[in-house]
């Protein structure tokens, strides 16, 4: 009884392989499954949902034109009319990071976003992407950004090492952000469900204080569905926010 | 028929562009997160990440050039100096668009 009352907040976060001995011979994780499962989902809604091509759109169709028309704005309206051309991949960051949130709050299921390791892969993907671009369009003139327009030139040592840090420093933040607030989240409703547990087993009092804990958890979980959706357009808008700053310079 | 509906289309752009044009445009940069907690945290994160990444380009730096403590020291202070200006960024009032 002893080991199974202490509170163990991180179990949830283990890498287990998924879907049996094939996913054990090529080491298939719990994590994976996940990331496919959402792609599924989010190719499913786009598919079936257009497919009736209705004029009036039904619920699906219209979950699907909201899905398009809201990152499409997005794009157009922070990058401006070139955002048109990165739609697509702003379109899979944001719902890839959605629907990890989204998913790994379901129970029994995994939260790949709480994992550094997806996290910091996004946010690279990302920083590379948005290099090559700015590299693409502006050339060797991309490396004036790290002098901003105005700056005194005798400041130019102090200021370009700051910049390139500074630069640098935004997939570090752009992937603790999205893992913190999700390893919280889920710490937290491990916490609050484990006392519950332990309380019901305290006796007819402590069945009666359970329901404290278990009512917090109700209103967490409200809690964490914004959570997951803010911290996904989060995501998303600073990715606009690097290509616009890749696109213009400054 | 459908010179009145081009007329319509014609007007209802018309019309949403005005609306945009009066809304104020948020600063892009806390948008979404505008709760005391949430800026609290992400200036937080700003700090944090831009110290870690340049101590860690000062201590491999020092490790490469056998410089040992003094570019360490010296990529606190550019790292805390970097860390200010991300966080400036984030709170600078929005300037207007200039695309």
């Amino acid at each position: 009884m002893a080991a199974e009352s202490k509170i163990d907040a991180l179990g949830q976060f283990e890498l287990h392989t998924a879907l049996g001995a094939v996913g054990r011979s090529v080491n298939f994780t719990n994590s994976n499954l996940m990331m496919v499962l959402s792609a599924t989902v989010l190719l499913s809604i786009l598919y079936f949902g257009m497919k009736p091509r209705a004029v009036v759109p039904g619920r699906l169709q219209a979950l699907a034109e909201i899905a398009y028309s809201g990152i499409m704005g997005m794009a157009v309206g922070s990058i401006g009319p070139e955002g048109k051309r990165y739609f697509p991949f702003v379109f899979t960051v944001f719902f890839f990071v959605l629907l990890g949130n989204l998913l790994g709050l379901l129970p029994y299921s995994f939260t790949y976003t709480s994992h550094v390791a997806v996290t910091f892969g996004l946010a690279m993907i990302v920083i590379i992407t948005v290099t090559a671009v700015a590299l693409a369009i502006h050339g060797l003139k991309f490396f004036s950004y790290f002098l901003p327009e105005g700056a005194p030139l005798w400041l130019a040592p102090l200021i370009i090492p700051i910049e390139i840090i500074s630069y640098l420093s935004r997939p570090v933040s752009l992937a603790i952000r999205l893992f913190a607030n999700m390893v919280a989240g889920h710490v937290m409703f491990e916490v609050f469900a484990t006392f519950a547990v332990l309380l019901a087993g305290a006796g007819a009092v402590g069945t009666i204080a359970g329901i404290v804990p278990m009512a917090l958890n109700v209103v967490l979980v409200g809690f964490e569905l914004l959570v997951a959706a803010l911290q996904a357009y989060v995501f998303a808008i600073l990715t606009c926010i690097y290509l616009h700053d890749a696109v213009h310079l400054h | 028929m459908a010179d009145e509906g081009g007329s319509f289309n014609d007007r209802l752009r018309a019309a949403e562009q005005r609306r945009l044009d009066e809304q104020p445009k948020p600063s892009p940069y806390t948008a979404g997160n505008t709760s005391p907690m949430g800026i609290g945290v992400r200036v937080g994160v700003e700090l944090v990440a831009a110290m870690a990444v340049s101590v860690a380009i000062g201590w491999g730096l020092d490790r490469w050039l056998g410089t040992r403590p003094w570019l360490t020291g010296l990529s606190v202070l550019l790292g805390g100096a970097a860390g200010v200006a991300n966080v400036w960024r984030l709170m600078k009032p929005a300037k207007p668009r200039q695309d």
